[in-house]
């Protein structure tokens, strides 16, 4: 008897676990659902909003925050969130968009790109006059980056990322080297004294491909102008092949054959912050990577940088090149845009969080105590009363300086064409085909 | 040395005739089970071939493009290449796992002294998700902070998921991962030969190695033909621990045809090309399993027990 009792319960324990794997399943689906952490997802559907936004501090702890502190003060209408992984949430938001399923605040990286085709398959809503007290907070340079056409349809949410040299202090000391590095032969010409000390002068998380564009972006700006990217964009015939891209594509190559990135770039990966620890575990010198690794280099390795042996500087000019060395590239921000498949009473709740809490003083304050660099208005006293003021201060004034900010091209572009890209430069980097071969293959996306 | 079995009797066989007649339960009993193939398996196919035919980025309207995908996929270098890829790694899967796993599954089967202990740990990949196997590895291979490259050993200090070697350390895992469960069907298999063959051909004095290639083998007939249908199908349709390893990089250098299928459906958002790649996946993985079944004489399904 005990034993057919024994029996029964361990059949109900399969049966339940089965039931809870099913539950689990058709709870994903939805966002309003099961939220990894909403206060008050439990309130069921009458006024909840939702959102899903990228996991890595200091932002996720950012809007944790800033959504738990809205659902306490507003037990009925509710925020639901959810946090994802970059490649995730970039797969996964575009299925849900076109399955009607998606969030209300649809989270972006500015008004180009996959956004361009929101609007176009009419999935996200204008946003012009809705929000003008959240704008109010941003620099208005930042804000125009989620306007489509003079139209806002989408508003910044979080922290400008120029991407600049992050270089270890003690390495460029052993190895001799002045900071900040201002031209590229300088550059090259630094590569043999850090072999010399045994260390790798740039770690590239090539694994992830997108590292890989940041040089692209940067030599292309440097010795041709923002033109040279603006022609791809506008879609001009053999923009790709313009004797700048193909001088750029060719300095990279140089790089790679000087040893310039540590051995075995190819299958580093960002995701896990190898290629940040490289720098901090000095196998490296230099990283060449977006204001967000501050932000890394402080979560992973505090007393690296508490102990000032972190330091940045813009990427050098290219002598010859027409560019302005004061041209920065990276993300001018991250967007939300509300999508249309939300009904009026959740578009309200989250017009209502953009206009009351996003990037207020609480968000910003959370933001620059993490390292990221606000993009609003009047921020230098509170930089400068931060602990980490040295960086913070200079890569604001690098953004308030910049005569042109050029936004990451792979969410510039489209889908396609970004894969295209990140796989043909992935192949440039490994010396598997030559300049013209890549120009070859890109022109052929150009519309 | 002869192991002639087939002479020691007929009791017990039944007339092939008689089994042609339908006594079974009836068919509506397949019902149920029939619905779920059709709503989940049927449909989605035809949804799929007919996705094949427009262009579309996951959004907004559809275009009907007649055989504009099927000439752009099938005229692509890399499509060309994922497939090539392919069926390297399908033979590369089956000449390594089949044997392996084989020999591990004939060992698991006896009664030494251990077999348990040691058939549990065989077993512990099997355990584990492959999401979690493919993180593992590749940490532990990381060039930079790995544990290869801290051991010491200057061999084991190379760039696995690097352009050379990636393809290859990616298949030593799915080796890894899968051996223990085709060992499993194995173990099943020679532990249902009949004892009474062995002690037959021992008696005829047949050494173990004879009796592993005149009883063992032929009788695990079946579950060889099972087990690599299994692992060719398998290894065309492999996804995960590519996808979690190299992402089908460094370029495309691991970019198999079910990953291709993949980024081209949910990185670039070609949805028309990527059903083409589908289609083509779900041809040749039936025409493989169809043949594979056909030629081997599996269909029949004939006893090898007769006269035991």
């Amino acid at each position: 008897m005990i034993w057919q009792r024994k029996r029964l319960t361990l059949a109900l324990a399969v049966v339940g676990a089965l039931s809870l794997v099913l539950a689990g399943c058709s709870g994903s689906n939805q966002p309003a659902g099961t939220a990894s952490g909403g206060a008050g997802a439990t309130g069921a559907a009458a006024g909840s909003a939702s959102v899903w936004f990228l996991s890595g501090q200091p932002k996720e702890g950012m809007f944790t925050k800033s959504y738990d502190a809205w659902n306490a003060a507003n037990p009925n209408r509710q925020i639901a969130y959810e946090v994802y992984a970059n490649d995730a949430y970039k797969e996964k938001i575009r299925t849900a968009i076109g399955a009607g399923e998606a969030p209300t605040l649809v989270w972006s990286w500015g008004a180009f790109g996959v956004v361009d085709e929101y609007v176009a398959a009419k999935q996200i809503i204008s946003l012009d006059g809705k929000v003008d007290q959240a704008l109010s907070r941003v620099l208005p340079s930042v804000a125009d980056a989620g306007k489509l056409d003079g139209v806002q349809v989408a508003v910044p949410n979080g922290d400008a990322q120029p991407v600049m040299l992050f270089y270890n202090k003690d390495l460029f000391k052993q190895a001799g080297v002045e900071a900040p590095i201002k031209t590229w032969d300088d550059l090259l010409a630094a590569i043999p004294k850090f072999k010399a000390i045994g260390v790798a002068p740039f770690s590239l998380a090539g694994g992830s491909k997108w590292p890989d564009l940041m040089w692209l972006e940067y030599l292309a700006d440097r010795i041709g102008g923002p033109g040279t990217f603006n022609d791809v964009v506008a879609g001009k015939a053999n923009a790709w092949s313009s004797p700048a891209m193909l001088d750029a594509l060719t300095h990279i190559q140089d790089l790679v054959k000087a040893d310039g990135f540590q051995s075995g770039f190819t299958s580093t990966a960002a995701d896990s912050h190898a290629d940040v620890a490289l720098v901090y575990s000095g196998k490296a010198a230099m990283i060449l990577q977006g204001s967000w690794v501050y932000g890394t280099f402080k979560a992973d390795t505090p007393d690296f940088v508490s102990g000032g042996k972190l330091g940045s500087f813009p990427f050098p000019a290219v002598s010859g090149g027409t560019g302005d060395p004061s041209d920065i590239a990276g993300n001018p921000s991250n967007f939300f845009s509300i999508a249309a498949s939300a009904n009026a009473e959740e578009q309200q709740i989250a017009l209502d969080w953009l206009n009351q809490s996003n990037l207020d003083g609480t968000m910003v304050d959370t933001l620059i105590a993490g390292g990221g660099v606000p993009p609003v208005a009047n921020a230098l006293d509170k930089l400068k009363a931060s602990d980490d003021a040295s960086f913070l201060v200079d890569a604001y004034n690098l953004l308030l300086n910049a005569k042109h900010f050029q936004a990451s091209w792979d969410q510039v572009l489209s889908s396609t064409a970004a894969q295209e890209l990140l796989t043909n430069l992935d192949m440039i980097f490994q010396g598997q085909i030559t300049p013209q071969e890549f120009a070859d293959n890109m022109n052929k996306t150009l519309s | 040395m002869s192991v002639s079995y087939a002479s020691v009797g007929t009791v017990g066989t039944t007339a092939p005739g008689a089994a042609r007649r339908r006594t079974g339960p009836s068919a509506w009993l397949a019902a149920p089970a029939m619905a779920f193939f059709g709503l989940f398996a049927l449909v989605p196919l035809v949804g799929v071939v007919y996705f094949s035919f427009v262009n579309w980025n996951g959004m907004g309207p559809m275009t009907w493009t007649g055989l504009t995908n099927w000439r752009a996929v099938l005229g692509d270098d890399r499509t060309v290449h994922a497939m090539w890829l392919s069926l390297v790694v399908i033979l590369v899967s089956w000449l390594v796992q089949a044997p392996l796993s084989l020999l591990l599954g004939v060992f698991m089967a006896g009664r030494q002294r251990y077999r348990a202990v040691m058939a549990v740990l065989y077993f512990l990949p099997m355990l584990f998700s492959s999401a979690a196997i493919g993180i593992g590895f590749k940490a532990m291979v990381d060039p930079s902070f790995g544990l290869t490259s801290h051991l010491g050993f200057a061999w084991l200090q190379q760039d696995w998921l690097g352009q050379k070697l990636a393809l290859w350390t990616v298949l030593f895992v799915v080796a890894w991962t899968f051996v223990p469960f085709h060992s499993l069907l194995y173990q099943a298999g020679v532990r249902q030969i009949p004892a009474v063959l062995y002690e037959a051909a021992m008696i005829d004095g047949a050494s173990g190695w004879d009796q592993f290639w005149r009883i063992t083998l032929p009788q695990l007939k079946y579950t060889i033909i099972t087990s690599s249908t299994l692992m060719l199908v398998g290894a065309l349709t492999y996804f995960d621990l590519f996808y979690v390893m190299t992402q089908g990089g460094p370029g495309v250098a691991t970019r198999i045809l079910p990953l291709d299928m993949y980024l081209t459906g949910f990185r670039s958002f070609e949805m028309g090309k990527a059903s083409v790649i589908a289609v083509i996946l779900v041809v040749v993985g039936l025409t493989l399993s169809i043949t594979l079944n056909k030629f081997s004489g599996a269909q029949r399904m004939e006893s090898q027990m007769e006269g035991v």
